[in-house]
């Protein structure tokens, strides 16, 4: 492989990997915070899911810088190197809004990890075919609470819209793409993600109808910067908390 | 003719003296219930509320594989915190009923959550020592008299077996490595070994329920018999990891085959069940506060499960 083409399946690995992690780390602060044990547990082990799907993913970019770590990803890169999608950052706020954030980025990844299978790059296609299956536990999850809370009283009615409606300038950030995944998309590598966009609105318009929620307007203008490295200031706090013991003792194994 | 009317108190001691499981719908003496409501629920809060100091770590966790262990060992702290309320729920409790007690301080959970997690090399001092105290008490367990509690236990053990494993190698690898990793391990050690005694409870003498609970053979063995148990294991393991047990009168009794032990601080002891540990306050009002916060969630989802059975009734009759 061409020095080109494997810095651009680094990026898009890492893409990968970062969103799991990020969204991930979030999921796991719900531990011990969840509405009842039962959620308590299942938002953990969505948050440990994340967390074996970016173990792949950042074992995999380690294979393709020539043995680096996994942990090197986590733990030795600075805030602004990471890749995220926005929405994964952000706090976590009431349960209606990690949940809408759940559905959105759920439907997302179920789409992507549909066409990932189908990648040319046998790696990329082994962990999508392992990741759907958590990934489609994890939609189902979202959407059922997002039908609960949005069918259910009047306060979760409220709420449920108001997170659907406070978090959907961060979803179009989820497709965007940059010129080296463009390459890629070419070679059959990586999926085209923002044609993933209108499958996306589909789906979710028909689950919010299901919940009696209403779809933001289409033309709501639309926050991007992860591939341009302009995050929010929220993702400094969660590689501060991340990397603080690895960087107060550098060098020890854990 | 003999007397047909059977005797509900004679069956239950037959049973009991047979090593015979009861079960739900048995009778049983109302205090063999509520003894048994007052330890399980303690044991399944315990669960619950030791996912706070532990959960504590989870976002500083120094590696993914680390992060991952934790993530695995407190979700399955919550799953025994499901069982034994279930188990609870048997002797005809809502588990409601069991979180108000938890929140008005009528139920208790183990006091050493009560302490806090301060470094990392804590999270392996609670799986190694926390839950090694733990296993002792719940492999005894597994032969409690009570089937449901019983049957729990044997799960429980299986997973908790992992996370004291879990906890030595995470101190094993700091005890191998750097001299600012051995203190830290060293600090938690020193922290967490009095606490980890104290688990046990009280001495035989002093424990006000133990003499019932031995006699219905919910508990089989005493708190003495099984914090010796736990010591007699746990000395060779800190001399292999290196660690200086903080206790300068810890020393092998050839005569009684067991480790002799220094004085246990009852008076802190007594202070942290009394609420003045370092984390009561904390631990509990981050509970309370969760649960009603989150209220609205619970409401929401009975809403909507009540609609959806009144729609599937409408359904049938139609």
């Amino acid at each position: 492989m061409s020095n080109n083409s494997n810095a651009a399946l680094l990026e898009f690995v890492l893409r990968l990997g970062d969103n799991n992690l990020i969204l991930g780390h979030r999921l796991s602060e719900w531990c011990s915070n969840g509405p009842f044990l039962e959620e308590d547990i299942a938002l953990s082990n969505i948050a440990l899911d994340y967390l074996g799907q970016t173990r792949i993913l950042y074992t995999y970019a380690g294979t393709l810088e020539g043995g680096k770590t996994e942990d090197f990803y986590a733990y030795e890169r600075f805030e602004h190197e990471f890749t995220n999608a926005l929405i994964t950052e952000l706090p976590n706020g009431d349960y209606a809004h990690s949940i809408a954030r759940q559905l959105y980025y759920s439907v997302f990844a179920d789409l992507l990890l549909t066409e990932l299978m189908k990648s040319k790059d046998a790696t990329l296609s082994g962990y999508a075919a392992k990741a759907i299956k958590e990934t489609a536990y994890h939609l189902r999850h979202a959407t059922d609470w997002t039908l609960r809370l949005g069918d259910g009283t009047e306060e979760s009615h409220q709420r449920m819209q108001k997170a659907i409606d406070d978090l959907f300038m961060y979803t179009g950030d989820m497709f965007a793409t940059t010129e080296k995944e463009k390459s890629l998309v070419a070679a059959g590598i990586a999926p085209d993600v923002p044609a993933l966009k209108a499958a996306w609105t589909k789906k979710v318009e028909s689950v919010l109808k299901e919940a009696t929620l209403t779809m933001p307007d289409a033309a709501t203008w639309q926050m991007q910067g992860s591939r341009t490295n302009r995050h929010t200031e929220h993702i400094g706090y969660i590689i501060a908390e991340m990397q603080y013991v690895t960087r107060a003792y550098p060098g020890n194994k854990w | 003719m003999e007397n047909n009317t059977v005797n509900f108190e004679n069956v239950f001691n037959d049973k009991i003296g047979k090593n015979e499981y009861i079960e739900p719908k048995d009778w049983m003496p109302e205090k063999y219930r509520k003894t048994l409501i007052r330890q399980i629920s303690q044991h399944a809060h315990s669960e619950v509320i030791g996912m706070q100091p532990e959960g504590n770590w989870i976002t500083r966790a120094p590696s993914l594989r680390r992060k991952a262990i934790l993530l695995a060992k407190i979700q399955d702290e919550g799953g025994h915190g499901l069982y034994l309320y279930s188990a609870c729920e048997t002797l005809g409790i809502s588990r409601e009923e069991l979180i108000r007690q938890l929140h008005t301080g009528a139920a208790k959970y183990s006091s050493i959550f009560n302490y806090p997690a301060l470094n990392w090399a804590d999270i392996g001092a609670i799986g190694w020592l926390v839950d090694g105290a733990a296993i002792v008490n719940q492999v005894s367990l597994q032969r409690t008299s009570y089937g449901p509690y019983s049957r729990a236990m044997v799960r429980i053990c299986k997973e908790e077996s992992f996370h004291q494993r879990q906890g030595y190698e995470l101190l094993l690898e700091l005890c191998r490595g750097s001299k600012e990793q051995k203190a830290m391990a060293q600090d938690a050690m020193n922290r967490w070994w009095w606490p980890s005694l104290m688990m046990f409870g009280p001495h035989d003498a002093d424990s006000a329920h133990s003499a019932d609970s031995i006699k219905w053979k919910i508990k089989r063995e005493t708190n003495d018999e099984l914090r010796q148990k736990f010591i007699d294991k746990t000395v060779a393991q800190a001399e292999f990891l290196g660690l200086t047990i903080p206790d300068p009168d810890l020393k092998w009794n050839e005569a009684r085959g067991h480790y002799d032990f220094g004085k246990i601080d009852w008076e802190e002891f007594n202070n942290v069940i009394k609420g003045n540990g370092p984390c009561n306050k904390q631990r509990l009002e981050h509970h309370v506060k969760v649960h009603n916060e989150n209220a609205w969630v619970r409401e929401a989802a009975n809403a909507y499960a009540a609609k959806k059975a009144k729609a599937a009734k409408g359904a049938l009759v139609a």
